[in-house]
Order: C-alpha cells, then structure tokens, then sequence
C-alpha cells in the first residue's frame, strides 16, 4: 500500500515541478538578449512611383491695392468697411480739403479779375491800333508830324504787348486754378480696379502722413498661395506642375491649383525654396487672406525602378543600407538611393535587385549575427 | 542509500513547493529591482543609439542638450559640417512636453529632426510600423509607448500631425516616449505660446511708444514679426567620417567654433553618471535592502522547517545519525527552497516585466549572478538551523 501513495506524490510533485522548469527554460531562452529579434520582410519591387513635394504656405492676394492720398491730411469720410466689394472708380473716401475750396474761389475772381483786366487791355489796344492807323493816314497826307506818329506806333506796340501779358496771366490762371481742382480731385480715394476691400487702416478724424494707405483694396481672383519648399526635397520643382492645396480651416477636401512660378530668390536663412501656388478656380467661400495652407507638388511618374519602404533603410557604420535576407541569416546591403514619394516608397539605383528580401521593421537593432523570427506584423502593433 | 532531505520534502511537499513559490515571488521583487536599474542605464544609451551620432555639439559650457537646456542657433551646422573630419550634421531640438490626443494628453519628448533622408542623425533608426516621415511639415513618428497608432492624429501646442510611423523603445533618459517631428515644426512648438499669450505679447508691444510710432508706419509690425521667430535649436548632432576619431574632429570645433563638444562616451557619463546617478543609488539601496529581507526571511523559513522537525532529528539522532547527514540534509533542503525561489522569481520577473510603467531590462549576467547570491544566501540561512539541529539533545525524541 505504501509504494502507490509515493509514486501518487512523486507523480504530482513532478506534475508541478516539470512546467516549472520547463517554463523557466522558456523564459531564459526566449526573452531578453537571447531571444531572436522579430522582424517583417519585404520584397524589393520593381514599380513606378509618383514623387511628390510637399510644402506650406499662406494665402495672399497677388494684387493688393493700397489707397491712400499723395498729401498729408485728414481723413474726411470714408463710405467703404472691410469685406465691401467695391468696383472701378468708385469713390470710397475723401480727404479733408480744409482751404482747398476757398482757395479755389479765390483763384476764380483772381480770374475774373483778370478777365477785366483783359478786357481793359483788348480796349486799349483797339483804342492804339486805331490812333495809330489814323496818324498813319495823316502822315500820308503830311498833316501831321512823323514825331506824332512815332509815338502813336509805340502806343500800339506798348498796348498790343499789354493785351498778350493780360492774356497769358488769364490763361495762368485758369492752369493754377485746374491745378487746385485737380488737387482737390485727388482727396477722393478711388478705387482703382474693382474688388474686395481688405482693410481700413483709418476712420474720418485720422490724420494721416503722405503715401500712409487708408483702404486696402485687393483682387479676389488674384489669391495664390505662397508656398515655401525645404530646398533638400525641393528637387523637381517647376512652373506648371499641378498642386493640391489644403487650407488650414478645410482640411477634409482639397483644392486644385499649379505652380504659377518659383521664386529666383531663396530664402537664405530658413533654407526654403519658394514659390507661387495658383488656384484653377477660386475656391469659394474666398479664404482669409494670411490662412495656412499644405501644398502638395505632383512631379511626373518616374520609371519603374527596384523599390523599397523608407522604413526598411538603416544606418551601419555610417553608411546607409538596408538588411537583406541572405539563406537564413542576415546581410548588410549598402544602397544608393533615388527618389522618393510621399507615401515613404524609395527607388533604389544601386545595391539591391527586384526580388531581393530586405528586412522592413524590426523589433531592436540589427546585427550580421542576430537571430531573427520573421512575423507578418510585429507583436503590440494593432493592424 | 536514501536521500534523508528528499524524503523529508516528500513528506510534506505541498508546504515546501509553497514556501519556494512565496520565496520566489521576494526573489522575483529583488530581480525587478536590478532589472529597472538596468533599464535606466538603457533608456539613457537607447537615447544616444536612437540619435545615431557620434559627437554632439552644443551650447559652451552646457551638459546640453539631454542634461541641461542648451541652444545654438539653427544655422551652425553649416559651419560644423566644413570642418575636417565631419561626414554629416543635423541640426536637433528635445522638448519634453504634453502631446494631446483628443481629450487625453501623454507625457513626451518631441524630437525635431531636420529634414532629409531616413538614416540622417537624430531620425528614428528603425521602425515597427508605418513609415518615415516625408513630408517637411506636420508629421510625426510615435513611439508605441505613447499610446498613439498609425493614422492618429495627435496635438503639440496648436498644431496637428498626423502619425505615420511607430517606433519601440525610443525614450529619452526618464523613460518617457519619443515623437518625432519635423524641426521647423519642433522650433515652433519650443517657442510658440499659446494664441492668448502672443495676444497680449502683441499688446503690450503696441503699448509700447518707442515701437508704436505714428510718423513711421510698419515698425511695429517690423517689431511683432522679429518676436515671433526661433532661430534655435537645442544640439548639432555630428556623424564623422570613418577614418578620423571622434578627439580629432572634436578638438577644432572647441577650439574655433567656442562650442561645447561632447563624444559618445563623455555623453553617456554625463547620463549614466550625472542625470540618474540618485535614482540609481536609491535603487541599489532598495536592492540591498531587499537582499537583506531575502536572506532574513530565508534563515526563519529554514529555521522553522527544522524546528518542526526537531523530534525527527532527536530520532536520527538517536539511531546514531551522524551529524554531516543531518547538517547535509538542512544544507540541501534549503538549497532546493532557493532553486525553487530562484525559478519562480525568474519566470515571474520576466512575465511581470512588461506590466511595469518603465523599462525593466532583464540581463543574463544578472540572473546568474542572481542565482549564486540565492544559493550563497541559503547556505548561510541554514547554517543557524544546522547548529540547532546539531545541538538537540537525542533524549528529546523519547521524552
């Protein structure tokens, strides 16, 4: 009877022992450094890809007007507010004239006053210009002395240049008095294109330095985007390519456009490329002039070429190279690379055949002797 | 001949296993303890490995850029890059912050790398999934950590980037996770304030007369422009050519540049040994202190066992037991109680370690050195029970 019993108690001491031990060899093995390294592999494809750049910009207006008078002065009244639309020459302002108007009386009985004095001239010089043809006469007739008609010549000579003095300073005048008309033509503020008012930079009362703008008029369907690329992915870039533009405050659609022309002048500082994005249509409702927007640049479609996921490229020892499955262990590949599109794929132009195995993720750094465990996708990543 | 120690363990083996299983779970504490100072040695050498750079310029005078806040500005490397020696360098910012998704917020360093290729310094080396970032704006690589997946869209002070790679263990030296973004986005992000602050910034700039002057229109705009722009980043992280040694290009950057230049190991003394040195000290504490409370508990289960059993070792005794066999005895049944504990420390350590909120790195070389500590501990836990037993009159089993 007693040989069963041990044997039961043996049985169940191993019963728990065994999975212990077992358990523990599991552990020792396969956690920790001595654990092989999980990866994904991919197969180098050969495909054609799409490059594409990708850039941010603001909105702005390619033609702002800023409407302000030539003098100094103070602003009168202003008819338009911001968000009015306004059309070609419509007055949207005016500056104070102060004496302007009063000048403009003065300098019109300055010209009646010269138009008397006109007057009197033309009287005296009809008055000269018949003394002098009756002397004329009487000299011929010798009932006169040449003395005499001397000076009845010089009468109408003197009377004749008083006459064209008179008229000239009439015409002198008139001009000065244009000139102030036309100075007070120049306190309206008009608009000079039709469009959108985008700011009113001074109410009625301001006063205001020369050239300073009141109104800030801009042309709606001049709105583009100016779009600043990094010049380290700014290969490609060209007039007419087509863009796609997602404005900060609708970034569920986006809006067609093409790239109007790139600046020749780089920002130096911020290492950026910029350039002008234009819209096919203006998107409606019209965006805040200064609103953020992502520009994505489409380049044409490359040749196919061997490809690769940007995640699979790696560094070792400074060079950069992808892991490529070779029988069951692991090399380092060197690879010259190409382009790339936004969607991480990579052309590679050297080191790497179509059909080639190269390690994607990876669960730690990689080494020529690490073991790996190949896994669709890697353990804690949800699909 | 018969193994008196486990025969004796037979007798009651169900108390035994469990004494082992509850001994084991103190060991599997104690392992968890060397296991996390582990993983804050390695959280601050997975930061340098995940910087992929050989030297680290900063700002003078600065243990910069992980240690202490370093800046310099954001057109150096261009300078750093002419000098001999050097194969690349990019410019990096670190800014521990709150990244926000949705209602919740986690607790990250956002890393700005510059833009470029997958590979350049201070990019991500490796993923699990998704991709690198391709855009030059308003994209992010996660760490895993973090919480976030592929496609989510998370929030750095007011901007929002979408993830589009995720990464495994890449964490700065406090554990907390890495996001990577684009650097122009990350200088923003270190500068910017929130909209009511520039708000009030703008104000209190109009307010001022000496910028806000009527006869000069477009100096204050002139003004607000030039205090809304970092020019700033926090490091230049420099990889050298395979033929110079990290002192050779060091040198002329300290030398002409006035700059502060660290190599891979002066960086890693300035983690290992200046950024966690107390948290490692207090865990070595807490690690000797729960030796002590091993050993302690080790020596009363021992003690107690053969206490139990003391008119059995009266009868061995009786019979004319030598005492090595008694002693042997003691000695083997406490060094199986340590062979269990260690066992079951070990798999419980390993299955708790990922449950733990930081990183518990688990090294062979501990669990060895582990493992004779236990025995060492057990043989000298048994040696009070073995002078008890070896003192126990033999009258005892008939009295």
């Amino acid at each position: 009877m007693k040989l069963p019993r041990l044997q039961r108690r043996t049985l169940a001491l191993i019963a728990v022992i065994a999975p212990l031990v077992a358990l523990f060899l599991y552990v020792a093995l396969r956690s920790g450094p001595l654990a092989p390294v999980a990866v994904t592999v991919a197969a180098v494809q050969s495909q054609a890809i799409t490059p594409a750049l990708a850039g941010i910009g603001t909105v702005q207006a390619r033609y702002t007007y800023k409407i302000g008078p030539t003098y100094a002065g103070r602003v009168k009244r202003l008819d338009v507010h911001v968000g009015d639309a306004v059309k070609a020459g419509q007055v949207l302002g005016e500056m104070d004239p102060i004496d302007l108007d009063d000048r403009i009386a003065a300098q019109q009985a300055a010209i009646k006053s010269a138009q008397a004095a006109l007057a009197q001239s033309e009287a005296r010089q009809s008055f000269a210009q018949a003394q002098a043809a009756r002397y004329e006469q009487l000299l011929l007739a010798r009932a006169t002395s040449e003395e005499s008609t001397l000076t009845k010549r010089q009468e109408r000579a003197v009377a004749d240049s008083a006459l064209a003095a008179a008229r000239a300073d009439t015409i002198r005048l008139r001009a000065e008095l244009e000139a102030l008309r036309a100075q007070r033509g120049n306190l309206r503020l008009v608009a000079p294109v039709a469009g959108l008012v985008a700011a009113r930079d001074a109410d009625p009362g301001t006063t205001i330095v020369a050239g300073q703008a009141v109104v800030e008029v801009i042309d709606p369907a001049s709105l583009w985007v100016d779009t600043r690329f990094d010049q380290i992915s700014a290969e490609g870039l060209a007039a007419g390519l087509p863009a796609t533009v997602v404005l900060r405050s609708r970034r569920s659609r986006g809006v067609a456009g093409r790239v109007l022309r790139i600046e020749p002048r780089a920002d130096a500082v911020t290492e950026e490329t910029l350039a002008k994005i234009v819209f096919d249509a203006p998107p409606v409702p019209l965006p805040p002039l200064g609103e953020l927007a992502e520009v994505t640049v489409q380049l044409g479609a490359l040749p196919a070429a061997p490809t690769i996921p940007n995640a699979a490229i790696r560094t070792v020892d400074g060079r950069r190279g992808v892991w490529k499955l070779a029988g069951r262990g692991l090399a380092f590949a060197p690879v010259v690379l190409g382009r790339s599109d936004l969607d991480g794929r990579v052309q590679v132009l050297e080191g790497l055949a179509a059909g080639d195995r190269v390690v994607v993720y990876s669960e730690a750094v990689l080494g020529a002797r690490s073991r790996i465990h190949v896994v669709e996708r890697l353990p804690g990543v949800a699909p | 001949m018969i193994s008196l120690a486990g025969r004796d363990i037979l007798h009651a083996w169900g108390k035994f296993v469990f004494t082992g299983v509850g001994l084991g779970l103190l060991i599997g504490v104690t392992l968890t303890m060397a296991g996390l100072y582990r993983g804050m040695v390695d959280d601050a050498r997975v930061l340098l490995d995940s910087s992929g750079a050989d030297l680290w310029v900063v700002q003078k005078d600065t243990l910069g850029p992980y240690a202490e806040s370093s800046s310099v500005p954001d057109d150096l490397w261009r300078g750093i890059r002419t000098m001999p020696g050097v194969a690349q360098a990019a410019n990096v910012t670190y800014l521990t912050t709150q990244v926000g998704k949705g209602s919740q917020d986690v607790r990250a360093m956002v890393v700005g790398i510059s833009a470029g290729e997958p590979g350049a310094p201070g990019w991500p080396p490796q993923l699990v999934a998704g991709r690198q970032i391709t855009r030059g704006h308003y994209e992010a690589v996660a760490d895993l950590a973090t919480g976030f997946r592929l496609g989510d869209v998370l929030r750095i002070r007011r901007n929002h980037y979408t993830v589009v790679g995720l990464t495994r263990r890449m964490v700065s030296s406090s554990g907390d996770p890495m996001v990577f973004i684009p650097l122009k986005d990350a200088q923003e992000a270190q500068f910017l304030k929130d909209n009511d602050a520039i708000l009030m910034q703008r104000r209190r700039t109009e307010a001022n007369p000496a910028f806000n002057r009527p006869a000069v229109p477009g100096l204050l705009e002139a003004v607000i422009a030039s205090q809304a722009g970092n020019a700033y980043v926090n490091a230049v992280l420099v990889r050298i050519r395979p033929e110079a040694t990290p002192q050779e290009v060091a040198e002329p950057i300290r030398r002409w540049k006035r700059l502060t230049v660290y190599d891979r190991e002066q960086m890693e003394g300035i983690l290992v040994g200046k950024l966690i040195a107390t948290s490692a000290k207090q865990i070595g504490v807490f690690l000797v202190i729960l030796a002590c409370v091993s050993a302690a508990i080790v020596a009363f289960i021992i003690y107690t066992l053969t206490m139990d059993k003391i008119r059995e070792i009266a009868v061995l005794k009786l019979i004319g037991t030598r005492n090595r066999t008694i002693a042997a005895m003691i000695l083997q049944q406490s060094l199986v109680l340590g062979v269990i504990g260690f066992v079951v420390g070990k798999i419980s350590v390993t299955f708790a370690a990922p449950l733990f909120p930081k990183y518990v790195l688990l090294v062979p070389i501990d669990s060895v050195l582990g493992f004779f500590a236990v025995l060492a501990i057990c043989v000298l836990a048994s040696v009070v029970a073995i002078r008890i037993a070896l003192r126990v009159d033999p009258a005892q089993a008939i009295g």
